[in-house]
């Protein structure tokens, strides 16, 4: 489904991604855990096409074509979402339109027919029950005055709405509650599907006890210095990230390893 | 009529026309014939214009006060708008579609007319009248047709065209013309009392709440008429009233004034809402052209618990200057403004509203929103007034920019007066722009970058918008999505 080979990425001058090798087939989980700074978040954001990265060199294919060549929305409407790490707020947009504009907008890409306000509304209510969300979350302004676990459930539910092949959640178990990592454990859960893929990118093991990851990768400095089954994220829960960032610190800095 | 002329309404330059009407979209002319009056200014046009719209005496006295008074004024220069300088006598005063009496009914107005108001939308056949909708279209200075009179009129609720009300009214319109903007108010206004066509007359009774919205249409046609648009609501005791205008103009390449007034009278209990959505030609992306719009626009909450509230979309024309104001007369009266100003390419606003508190315990509300893309430019002007006479008078502002663009600008100038010690006033001002991040958050969720710009802008003025009626307020979100298309930069 998505095949990562030799990514390297920039921001201006400074190298940040240094050659990331990563193939996700459908049906799979993969976790990408490490420390702060490793690179991360720049991995998903470039996977959904944020602006400001330069990929220096490699390649990424999803679904068999060439995802970087394609703008945000249409990796959106072909199945692509990322959960950011930071949501942001869209003062006076109530989620309920943001939700039914994006669901359309995807709907409309594969083909089908848009839903109207009422079939919308109970699609939603589904969603909502299936999360034990509240639906006076549908009617407040798009993560405004949200709490920061109420953002992230809200990263889930826009997730379980659109319904997408490739999942990307970045940190989105950070700074939760038991209750809301529930939350967040039960939709991703509820989401997959032979047909499904999901990238968890975690710092800590607490949220691999309700998803089992098929993959563990750790990511340190700009490349993934260790993979494994879901047994390396509690090696990593004991030993910490050092035993592992001193092999990568050992290996060529990003900036040598660059062509 | 020595004095008028034929001129035909279609002799621009088709080229040009046909380039720009494809970005705005309501940028056609009608190919009829119009009456007009000699471009010049004078008391002969004066009483012309009076005589050919057969006046009583008392409006052409008013009149000629107002001309002789503007002859010693002399042209506003406070204001942030810059424009070449305007020639008063250049300007034709007086122009009206040439039919030679009143149309009746539909089948009496000339059909292309009618289809030039069907291009635009406007809901004059019965279908439309389903809708709830009384139209009075002004095809430049006459009213052309006129929708719904007659259930209007079963409820004693007078809706017609101001020269209509001189007819059949003249008492009406004798007592309240003039009693919230003067002839004497301001150079624009006092040129408006001496030469105005025509306009919109609205009187609700005693008690009687207006079942439906009314609505007029503006529409400028013809080449270098001057618009002198004189508009007059009075909500007597107890009653209401929601009124709603909309704009449109053919692609002009001369830029054309329009100078407008606008009188409320809300006595007590009363409560008139004016709605406003203007799109007049703003002028193409160089500058070029557009409407001039200065505009009066004022309400007076005559009696206690008065309540006036304005609410505007303006997205047109190439320099827009108009303060939709409220005197607070009566005791516990409330004012209120709400208003979204977009300007895009070399558009101009300089907009805002004054609240007079004079009554006490008067209560006023301002919602400024401002929307700058291109290098457009937005002022927001705001003046909050408090007398020595209006104690505990409250007042709560708040004045949004969002700019589109690093070349364009947002000024915000609130004056506020307070001479009552017991008066609270609050002014919160803020200034965004729009952020890659949040376009980037919205089109990760498949929106293009089009729907994304729009569903930010369109929360930005969420407060406004649901101010407006449903469908005033579906036609304003449409119309700044057309106005910002490409906006992004
Ligand atoms: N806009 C930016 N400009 C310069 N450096 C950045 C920028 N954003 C992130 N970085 C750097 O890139 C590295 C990786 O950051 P990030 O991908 O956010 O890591 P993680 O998500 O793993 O914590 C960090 O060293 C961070 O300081
Ligand atoms: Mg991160």
């Amino acid at each position: 489904m998505l095949e990562i080979r030799n990514l390297h990425v920039a921001i201006g001058d400074t190298p940040i991604l240094a050659g990331i090798d990563l193939e996700v087939k459908a049906g799979e989980v993969h976790a990408i855990m490490g420390p702060n700074g490793s690179g991360k978040s720049t991995l998903a954001q470039v996977l959904a096409g944020r602006e400001g990265y330069t990929v220096t060199a490699g390649s990424v294919r999803y679904l068999g074509q060439d995802l970087l060549a394609l703008e945000p929305e249409a990796r959106a409407r072909a199945g692509v979402f990322l959960a950011f790490q930071y949501p942001l707020e869209i003062p006076g947009v109530a989620n309920v339109q943001l939700l039914r504009t994006a669901l359309n907008s995807v709907r409309r890409a594969r083909g089908e027919p848009e839903l109207d306000a009422m079939d919308f509304l109970d699609a939603v209510k589904a969603k909502l029950a299936l999360l034990g969300m509240d639906e006076g979350f549908l009617y407040r302004a798009v993560n405004e005055g949200f709490s920061g676990g109420e953002k992230k459930r809200n990263e889930i539910l826009q997730m379980a709405v659109l319904e997408p092949r490739l999942a990307i959640l970045d940190e989105t178990d950070s700074g939760l509650d038991i209750d809301a990592l529930k939350t967040v454990a039960h939709g991703v859960n509820a989401l997959k599907h032979p047909q499904r893929a999901v990238i968890l990118v975690t710092h800590y093991q607490r949220l691999l006890n309700y998803i089992v990851p098929d993959r563990v990768h750790v990511l340190a400095a700009g490349r993934i210095v260790r993979s494994g089954d879901a047994s390396l994220a509690l090696e990593l829960e004991d030993k910490g990230y050092a035993w592992l960032t001193h092999d990568a610190e050992s290996q060529p800095t990003p900036a040598e390893s660059r062509p | 009529m020595n004095h008028a002329e034929v001129s035909r309404a279609d002799e621009r330059n088709p080229e040009l026309a046909s380039r720009v009407a494809d970005e705005y979209r309501w940028g056609f002319v009608t190919d009829i014939e119009q009456e007009t009056v000699p471009r010049e200014l004078n008391e002969d046009i004066v009483r012309l214009i009076s005589a050919r719209k057969n006046e009583p005496e008392f409006m052409l006295e008013w009149r000629l006060r107002a001309y002789r008074h503007w002859l010693t004024m002399r042209e506003p220069t406070w204001s942030s708008v810059h424009h070449p300088p305007i020639d008063y006598q250049a300007i034709h005063y007086y122009a009206a579609p040439k039919t030679r009496t009143q149309p009746k009914d539909l089948s009496e107005v000339d059909p292309e007319l009618l289809r030039t108001y069907e291009k635009l939308g406007i809901p004059l056949q019965e279908r439309e009248a389903l809708a709830g909708v009384a139209v009075d279209a002004v095809f430049d200075s006459v009213s052309v047709a006129t929708t719904f009179k007659d259930k209007l009129e079963r409820l004693g609720i007078i809706f017609c065209s101001f020269s209509e009300a001189v007819q059949k009214h003249p008492e009406l319109v004798r007592a309240y013309l003039g009693s919230v903007v003067p002839y004497t108010d301001n150079y624009f206004a006092t040129l408006n009392s001496a030469v105005f066509s025509d306009g919109s007359f609205v009187y609700v009774p005693k008690g009687v709440r207006c079942p439906m919205e009314l609505s007029t249409y503006f529409r400028i046609n013809a080449r270098n008429s001057g618009q002198f648009e004189r508009t007059l609501i009075v909500a007597d005791e107890g009653a209401y009233v929601s009124y709603l205008e909309g704009c449109t103009a053919p692609m002009r390449d001369e830029n054309q004034l329009h100078a407008a007034v606008v009188e409320l009278v809300a006595l007590a209990d009363a409560r008139i809402k004016y709605s406003t959505v203007q799109n007049w030609y703003p002028g193409d992306r160089e500058g070029r052209g557009g409407i001039y719009n200065f505009v009066t626009k004022r309400g007076d909450c005559r009696g206690d618990r008065a309540h006036i509230s304005w609410t505007q979309v303006e997205t047109g024309s190439a320099i827009t200057w108009k303060y939709p104001s409220c005197i607070l007369t009566g005791n516990d009266s409330v004012g209120e403004f709400y208003s979204v100003a977009l300007t895009n390419h070399h558009q101009q606003a300089d907009t805002g509203t004054k609240m007079i508190h004079i009554g006490r315990n008067t209560r006023s509300t301002i919602v400024s929103k401002g929307i700058s893309a291109g290098s457009g430019s937005n002022a927001y002007r705001g003046l909050v007034k408090v007398l020595p006479s209006a104690a505990n008078a409250r007042n709560h502002t708040q004045c949004d920019s969002l700019l589109m663009s690093d070349h364009c600008a947002a000024h915000t100038f609130p004056y506020i007066e307070v001479k009552n010690a017991s008066a609270t006033v609050e002014h919160e001002a803020t200034t965004s722009k729009i952020g890659d991040d949040q376009l980037f958050y919205l089109r990760s969720r498949g929106l293009s970058e089009e729907d994304a710009v729009n569903l930010i802008v369109n929360g930005f003025c969420k407060e406004v918008f649901r101010e407006l009626p449903m469908e005033f307020a579906v036609e304003a979100q449409k119309l700044l999505a057309v106005s910002l298309e490409g906006a992004i930069g």
